[in-house]
């Protein structure tokens, strides 16, 4: 029998960030980083701190306090949420912590589910924080205890970089011992450390410059850097993070020989860059995203006056966009070693293929209040919106603009001082208007933009897997605490006209939108109905609906709402209702024909 | 050709909600109990809201866990319209393993978009790779619920894993819920049995 666990690779940072003694762990959800918080939240045993925060700002402070005490913290978010953060991040480098902190930063490259997909890398190297670059679950769950320690040596945070394919992979995990490490957590009063006035600021930079050099050499000789040389080979290949595995099987493929430098670790390796540059007149660079390492390897060639030719990005060997995998090394190993590429021919399918988007769930709530949103308003009405479930609002024509998190009632503020004289009604969900709506809201109110909002709060942070918000009186662990009032919050930021409906009361809902759209000034909308998964979770049972075909005209209004529930026969030109129906009743609503009605018992 | 890296690649496809990241836990369990190293690589988040979804389970590999173009030994499909979507997966000796029960998308549902005759994705199947077709739904219904068709074709896909039999179905009643046992091992039995 095996003593190895297969597991999630965010399972795996989770359980390294416990064999490593985290004691305040906080994060804000986003894939495909949010498991781990998940995760450490589900423990029935805890002997450490651990919360969901509102934002990715807001954890990387609550973080970086704890580890000024001298305990070992980690921050957890998605790449996007780094620039939330990135005003603490790039003054802590300067500050500095006591206790070991870990900055984790889920990468996603190709934007499996990400508006982009920026590298946290270049983060790295513009705070002057060390950064950890896995290449599988095993060593992610590795790097952690080995980050807590080496950020104590530096008294610097360092950043641990997993991607999609890290966190969201699946592998089996040898587990570690649990350490001893335990700090009694003790402020100490330091001025000149904490205080990040001018005056000390400018001691501090020379300072974190200083220490670089000491990060290097021990990232040079730590195990997440690998270097092979093939005495036989001229050429050598450097791969990073996730791609070195890929390079890895290319190279076994197609069976040639190369000197090959694996690196896990940044600031790089220069010591193993320059031994490879003695062995070999070419250096292939194989990483994900942005040419980090490729412009590394170029400025010691040219400080070292090497002759080596580096291969990478720039010249376009290596794709600069989206995922990277084991058909795209091989394909520019062939091309540096001048093979063929042995890569098999596609054929084109010949059969149309129905695209499969992802779609709202049968009985999402969101598509009720889209609905009366866009029946009051018009199409011409401009609809700008955020992220989250709602965004997928973009089949239904309800959602005009996605930006960023938090980036809805700003735009609409926008768009409305610009003249444009179309309505606006914007749409924002409960988590995202927590995370950073709140401050678009009070701008809007206080700049008096003219526009309508509208909280789709489906009690529930649900895109992410359902993580518990300010609004649902939960914290993270399931433990109960002051259940934020969303209507008496927006009144605080100053809107004068809230209502609040119940999403799947459709006719109250028009006649509030239809207020709100008549009131001069900035007005609010909350429309209030669990997340129908979350629902069903937790036992609640609607009874479905079917269709009267004896009354059925084919008209296609409850097609067109695009509910998976609901299908259309082209041949007898009528509604039928499958086993998806959760009774949200929506359908039953905008039939004009009656046709719609619960099952019967 | 499947890639040297590992001993097994399976591609498992369906649409979100369908249960193949159970399928792929049974196998990728299975697998480290006898054993082998195992890669598995799983779409999450936005997908998942009855988008298309396809795993990776890599069986006796320790490298990365995205299967080569074309390397999959096998391609177990959920839905019929995802078997074909991701053919390109499969090794040009590879084999089909697809539930013939057609899930409808939106795109469908709503007119934009046409869904193909079942047949005749069966039929363009064939006319590169071994295809085993049969509504592991229906057999699914049979063993007692329509939702341990995921567990049917774990048992359909059995006959070709380097995996005992005896371990894969130790792990399916570790990991159904408890009150489903009899039928989830009734339906991998079924499915085992639909493969010659």
């Amino acid at each position: 029998m095996s003593t190895r666990e297969y597991m999630l690779g965010n399972v795996a940072i989770a359980r390294g960030i416990v064999e490593g003694g985290g004691r305040v762990i906080s994060g804000y959800p986003g894939t495909p980083s949010s498991e781990i918080v998940d995760t450490l939240s589900k423990m029935k045993e805890r002997d450490f701190y651990v919360e969901w925060s509102v934002n990715e700002k807001v954890a990387m402070e609550v973080a970086a306090g704890a580890a000024m005490t001298g305990v070992r913290s980690v921050v957890t978010m998605k790449h996007v949420g780094l620039n939330v953060a990135a005003d603490p991040l790039m003054t802590l480098s300067y500050m500095g912590v006591k206790g070991g902190m870990v900055v984790i930063v889920a990468d996603d490259p190709g934007c499996h589910s990400s508006q982009n997909e920026q590298d946290t890398r270049i983060y790295s190297e513009f705070s002057l924080m060390p950064c950890l670059d896995p290449s599988t679950p095993q060593e992610a769950k590795d790097m952690i205890p080995y980050a807590f320690e080496l950020s104590e040596k530096f008294e610097l945070p360092v950043i641990f970089r997993p991607t999609t394919r890290i966190s969201h992979g699946k592998a089996d995990i040898e587990l570690g011992e649990i350490t001893e490490h335990r700090v009694q957590a003790k402020f100490e009063k330091d001025t000149s450390r904490w205080v990040m006035v001018p005056s000390n600021a400018v001691v501090r930079h020379p300072h974190l410059l200083s220490i670089q050099d000491g990060i290097r050499e021990e990232l040079e000789t730590s195990p997440w850097n690998e270097l092979t040389l093939n005495e036989n080979s001229k050429i050598g290949v450097i791969a990073a993070g996730i791609a070195s595995v890929y390079a890895k099987e290319a190279i076994e493929n197609l069976g040639v020989s190369a000197s090959y430098l694996k690196i896990g670790a940044y600031p790089v390796p220069e010591g193993l860059i320059k031994k490879m540059y003695e062995q070999v007149d070419t250096v292939l660079v194989i990483e994900e995203l942005e040419p980090i390492v490729e412009d590394r390897c170029k400025i010691i060639a040219k400080d070292m006056e090497s002759n080596v030719k580096i291969i990478g990005k720039t010249d376009g060997t290596v794709p600069r966009v989206g995922e990277l995998n084991v058909d795209h090394c091989v394909k520019a190993i062939a091309d540096v070693f001048g093979i063929e590429s042995g890569l098999p021919e596609i054929k084109e399918i010949e059969m149309e293929l129905p695209p499969r988007p992802p779609a709202m769930c049968a009985g999402c709530s969101h598509r009720a209040t889209y609905y009366a949103m866009k029946k009051v308003f018009g199409k011409n009405a401009v609809f700008p919106s955020d992220i989250g479930c709602y965004t997928l609002g973009i089949q239904n024509g309800t959602v005009d603009t996605t930006l960023c998190m938090g980036g809805s009632i700003t735009v609409a503020s926008g768009i409305y001082h610009s003249g444009e004289k179309q309505p606006i009604c914007c749409s924002i969900g409960d988590s995202t208007f927590f995370h950073t709506g709140m401050n678009g809201l009070l701008n809007a109110v206080y700049n008096k933009a003219n526009i309508t909002v509208a909280i789709l709060d489906n009690r529930i942070t649900a895109m992410t897997g359902h993580q518990p918000n300010p609004g649902m009186g939960l914290t993270s662990t399931g433990e109960a605490t002051k259940e934020i009032d969303l209507e008496q919050l927006c009144r605080g930021l100053g809107a004068e006209f809230v209502e609040v409906v119940d999403s799947f009361d459709v006719k109250a809902t028009i006649e509030a939108f239809k207020c709100a759209k008549d009131y001069e000034g900035t007005s609010v909308i909350i429309s209030k109905q669990p997340c129908i998964i979350y629902a069903r979770r937790t036992g609640v049972r609607l009874i479905p609906f079917k269709v009267d075909h004896d009354k059925c005209v084919g008209c296609r209004m409850c097609v067109n709402l695009g509910c998976p529930a609901i299908e259309f026969d082209k041949e007898t030109k009528k509604s039928t209702i499958n086993a998806m129906c959760t009774g949200c009743g929506l359908c039953a609503e905008v039939c004009k024909f009656d046709a719609i009605k619960e099952v019967q018992k | 050709m499947s890639s040297k890296a590992s001993k097994f690649d399976l591609v498992i496809s369906g649409v979100g909600g369908q249960g193949a990241i159970l399928a792929s836990d049974i196998i990728g369990r299975s697998a480290v109990i006898e054993n082998y190293g195992v890669r598995a690589a799983e779409t999450h988040g936005m997908a998942q809201r009855g988008g298309s979804v396809v795993n990776h389970v890599r069986i006796g590999c320790d490298l990365g866990s995205m299967i080569p173009l074309k390397g999959a030994d096998c391609l177990l499909a959920l839905e019929p319209v995802e078997a074909l979507r991701y053919i390109d997966s499969l090794a040009d000796d590879g084999v089909v393993i697809m539930n013939t029960e057609a899930v409808y998308p939106v795109t469908v549902t709503t007119g934009k978009a046409q869904y193909p005759d079942v047949e005749s994705i069966v039929a363009e199947l064939k006319k590169t790779h071994r295809v085993i077709a049969f509504n592991a739904t229906e057999k699914a219904a049979e063993a007692g619920s329509r939702q341990a068709m995921n567990v049917v074709l774990v048992g359909a896909v059995s006959n070709f894993l380097p995996i005992k039999t005896e371990t894969l179905l130790e792990r399916v009643k570790e990991m159904v819920p408890p009150k489903t046992i009899d039928t989830n091992v009734k339906a991998f039995e079924m499915g085992r049995s639909m493969v010659e």
